[in-house]
C-alpha cells in the first residue's frame, strides 16, 4: 500500500472506501430482504417490455399473466416451505395432478358428489405429501431421492387411475371448475384460481412470519442441530411441512382444473422445475433457512412476465427459456454472495 | 470448612456408569455442584468429560447411577427433560441458528405469543416483547452494544454469539448453566468477555459447570476443579492450592491427591 501523495490519490482512496461501504450496505440489505433483487429485476423487466410493446401493460394482458402464473405460483408455495427446510420436492407437479385426477374421476366415474370428491382429492394430495414426509424423516433418505422416486410413483398412479384419459369440461362436477370462474376487478379479469393462489401466499406468509411453527421451519432448515438442541422436534416439523405441502399441492390441482377447464393426467409437465425456478429466483436459498414467500411470489410473477413479454415482443420461446436460465444462475450466485455477510 | 459441608449440592451425580459397547465412558463417576460456584471440569480427551456432562444435561442416559437435583432423584430421557428441571447447556459449537435473528434464537422452541385474541386464535408471536426482553438480557450480560435484536446471529462476532447462547440459557429461570468449551472458538478478547460473563453469572448466584481445555481460564474463574481421568473423578482440587502443572499431572495419573487434600465440599458458603 502506497501512501497517497496527491489530493487525487486521496480522493481515489476515499472513493474506494465509499464504494466498499456501498457494496457492503447492498449486501446487508439483500441479506435482510432477499426479495429486493428479484423485485428490482421485475420492475426493470416490466419497463423494458412496456417499451418493446405497449400492449404489455394493458389490464387484459396483466390479467392473463396472473392467470398463467396461478398454477405454478400455488405449487411454489409448497415448494418454498420445503426448500426452507433445506429439502426439495421433485414430485410437486405429480401430486397436484394426482389430486386433480382423483377429484375429477371420483365425481365422474364413481358418482361421488362434487364437494365430497373435492375433499377426497385434497386428502389424497395431503397423504401423498405425508408419504414424502414419512420417507424423509423415518427412512432418513435425502429429499431429492425420495421425491425423485415418488415423482415416478405418483405419475404412474395418476396414469393408471386415469387410464390415460382426460375428464372433459362437460363431465366435470361444477365445484371442481369454480377456480376458472372470473371476477371483474375494475379493468382486471381475475379468476378464482388467482385469488386462491394469492390467498395461499397471504396465509402462509403470515404463518411463516408470525407463528412458532414458522420460526421452527426456518430453524430446522438453517441448522437442524441447533434447532434440535433448542428443543424443536425436527422430524415432526419436517413431516408437517411435507404434509401441509401436499394439501397446498392438492389445492393447486384444483386450480389447475379450473384453469385448463379439464382434468388431464398430462397437464403441467414442467411444474416441478418451474416451481423450483420461482423459489430460487425469489431469493430463497436452496441450502435452507433463508427466504420468503413474498420473494417466491415475485419470482413466479417474474417468470410469467418474462415469458409473456418476450412473446409480445415477437421473440421465440427459446429466448424465454434462455432468459429464465440466466435468471436462475444469477439468483443462486447472488445468494452465495449474500450468505457471506459478516459484520 | 467443615461448617459449610452440610450445604446441599444443587446437582449431584452419584456413581454413574455408562458404556458404549465395550468402551467404558463413565466408570462409577460422581460429581457435585454447589450453589453459587463455578465448577470446572477438566480432563484429557476420552477421560469422560463429555459423557459426564451429557448425562447431566440429558443428552445421554447413564446405565446405572443416580442424578439428583436439589437432593431429588431425576431421570432425564432427553435434553428437554433436563431443561425443564432447570439445567441449561450451552454447547461448544454455538448452537444457534445463524440465519435467524437474535430474538428468535433467544426464544427458539419457547416462543412467546401475543396475549388475547391474536395470540390464541391466530397463534401470533409477540415479536416486540421477545425483542425487548432479549435486549434486557443481553444488557445484563454486559453486551449492551448490540442494539438491533432483529439482526441475524451470523452477523455477530463469536463472543456475541456465545452471549446469545448464555443469555438464552439464563432467560428461562434456569438453576444451573453448563458451558461446554465456551471459548474454544474465540479469540483472546472475546474469551475474556465470556469469562467476565461467567463471573457475572456466579455473582448473581447462578452456579456454572465449565468444561474447558484452557488451563489459565479454568484457574482464573473456577472455585473448584473437577479432574476427570479414565472415566471417573481423579480429584477435586482448589485452584489456589494446586498449580496448573499439578492439574495436568492429575489428569495424566502422575499425581495422586489424597482425599483430605481435595475440596469435595462447597467453598462458597451461602
Amino acid at each position: 500500500m502506497s501512501t497517497p501523495t496527491s489530493a487525487s490519490d486521496a480522493e481515489a482512496l476515499i472513493d474506494n472506501i465509499d464504494n466498499k461501504g456501498f457494496m457492503f450496505r447492498v449486501q446487508g440489505a439483500l441479506h435482510r430482504f432477499p426479495w429486493l433483487s428479484p423485485l428490482l429485476v421485475l420492475i426493470i423487466a416490466m419497463i423494458v417490455f412496456t417499451l418493446l410493446n405497449n400492449r404489455f401493460l394493458l389490464p387484459a394482458n396483466l390479467s392473463l399473466i396472473m392467470q398463467q402464473v396461478s398454477i405454478v405460483g400455488a405449487i411454489a408455495v409448497a415448494q418454498t416451505l420445503i426448500i426452507l427446510t433445506a429439502g426439495i420436492d421433485l414430485s410437486v407437479g405429480a401430486i397436484a395432478v394426482l389430486a386433480s385426477m382423483v377429484m375429477a374421476k371420483t365425481a365422474f366415474d364413481q358418482g361421488v358428489p362434487g364437494p365430497l370428491a373435492l375433499i377426497i382429492g385434497l386428502i389424497v394430495g395431503t397423504a401423498a405429501g405425508a408419504l414424502n414426509g414419512f420417507l424423509v424423516t423415518r427412512l432418513k433418505l435425502p429429499p431429492f431421492i425420495v421425491t425423485l422416486g415418488t415423482l415416478g410413483i405418483f405419475t404412474a398412479l395418476t396414469l393408471i387411475y386415469a387410464t390415460g384419459r382426460t375428464v372433459q369440461s362437460t363431465e366435470l362436477a361444477p365445484i371442481l371448475k369454480v377456480m376458472g370462474n372470473v371476477i371483474k376487478l375494475g379493468p382486471f379479469t381475475v379468476t378464482w384460481g388467482v385469488i386462491m393462489m394469492i390467498l395461499l401466499y397471504v396465509i402462509f406468509a403470515y404463518v411463516l412470519r408470525n407463528t412458532a411453527w414458522g420460526k421452527h421451519v426456518y430453524a430446522v432448515g438453517d441448522d437442524p442441530q441447533a434447532a434440535s438442541l433448542a428443543g424443536i422436534r425436527v422430524n415432526r416439523v419436517l413431516f408437517s411441512v411435507y404434509t401441509v405441502g401436499g394439501l397446498i399441492l392438492a389445492i393447486a390441482g384444483w386450480i389447475t382444473i379450473g384453469r385448463v377447464n379439464a382434468a388431464s393426467p398430462n397437464v403441467i409437465p414442467d411444474a416441478n422445475l418451474d416451481s423450483i425456478t420461482a423459489v430460487v429466483i425469489g431469493g430463497t436459498s436452496l441450502f435452507g433457512g433463508r427466504g420468503t414467500l413474498i420473494g417466491t411470489f415475485i419470482g413466479a410473477v417474474l417468470v410469467g412476465v418474462v415469458s409473456n413479454g418476450l412473446s409480445l415482443a415477437g421473440l421465440d420461446q427459446a429466448y424465454k427459456i434462455l432468459a429464465i436460465g440466466i435468471l436462475v444462475i444469477t439468483a443462486v450466485a447472488l445468494d452465495q454472495w449474500i450468505r457471506k455477510v459478516r459484520s | 470448612m467443615s461448617t459449610v459441608t452440610t450445604l446441599q449440592p444443587i446437582v449431584q451425580a452419584k456413581d454413574l456408569l455408562k458404556t458404549f459397547g465395550r468402551v467404558v465412558g463413565l466408570n462409577h463417576c460422581s460429581l457435585e455442584l454447589y450453589p453459587g460456584e463455578v465448577l470446572a471440569v477438566i480432563g484429557d480427551n476420552g477421560a469422560g468429560k463429555s459423557t459426564l456432562i451429557k448425562c447431566i444435561s440429558g443428552a445421554e442416559t447413564p446405565d446405572s447411577g443416580e442424578i439428583l437435583i436439589d437432593g431429588k432423584p431425576v431421570s432425564f430421557k432427553s435434553s428437554i427433560d433436563a431443561r425443564t428441571a432447570g439445567i441449561e447447556t450451552v454447547y461448544q459449537n454455538l448452537a444457534v441458528a445463524p440465519a435467524l435473528d437474535i430474538a428468535s434464537n433467544m426464544y427458539l422452541g419457547r416462543e412467546l405469543r401475543k396475549p388475547g385474541f391474536f395470540g390464541k386464535v391466530f397463534r401470533q408471536l409477540d415479536h416486540k416483547g421477545m425483542k425487548v426482553k432479549s435486549k434486557d438480557e443481553m444488557t445484563r450480560l454486559g453486551i449492551g452494544t448490540l442494539q438491533d435484536m432483529s439482526q441475524a446471529v451470523e452477523t455477530l462476532s463469536g463472543g456475541q454469539r456465545q452471549a446469545v447462547s448464555v443469555a438464552r440459557a439464563q432467560l428461562f429461570g434456569s438453576k444451573v448453566i453448563i458451558l461446554d468449551e465456551p471459548t474454544a472458538a474465540l479469540g483472546v478478547r472475546e474469551s475474556n468477555q465470556v469469562l467476565k460473563m461467567i463471573e457475572g453469572l456466579r455473582d448473581r448466584g447462578l452456579p456454572v459447570i465449565l468444561i474447558s481445555h484452557n488451563m489459565p481460564q479454568v484457574f482464573q474463574v473456577a472455585d473448584r476443579i473437577h479432574v476427570q481421568r479414565l472415566g471417573s473423578r481423579a480429584a477435586v482440587i482448589s485452584p489456589s492450592t494446586y498449580s496448573m502443572n499439578d492439574a495436568v499431572a492429575i489428569m495424566t495419573g502422575a499425581l495422586k491427591v489424597e482425599e483430605k487434600d481435595q475440596v469435595l465440599g462447597p467453598v462458597r458458603g451461602a
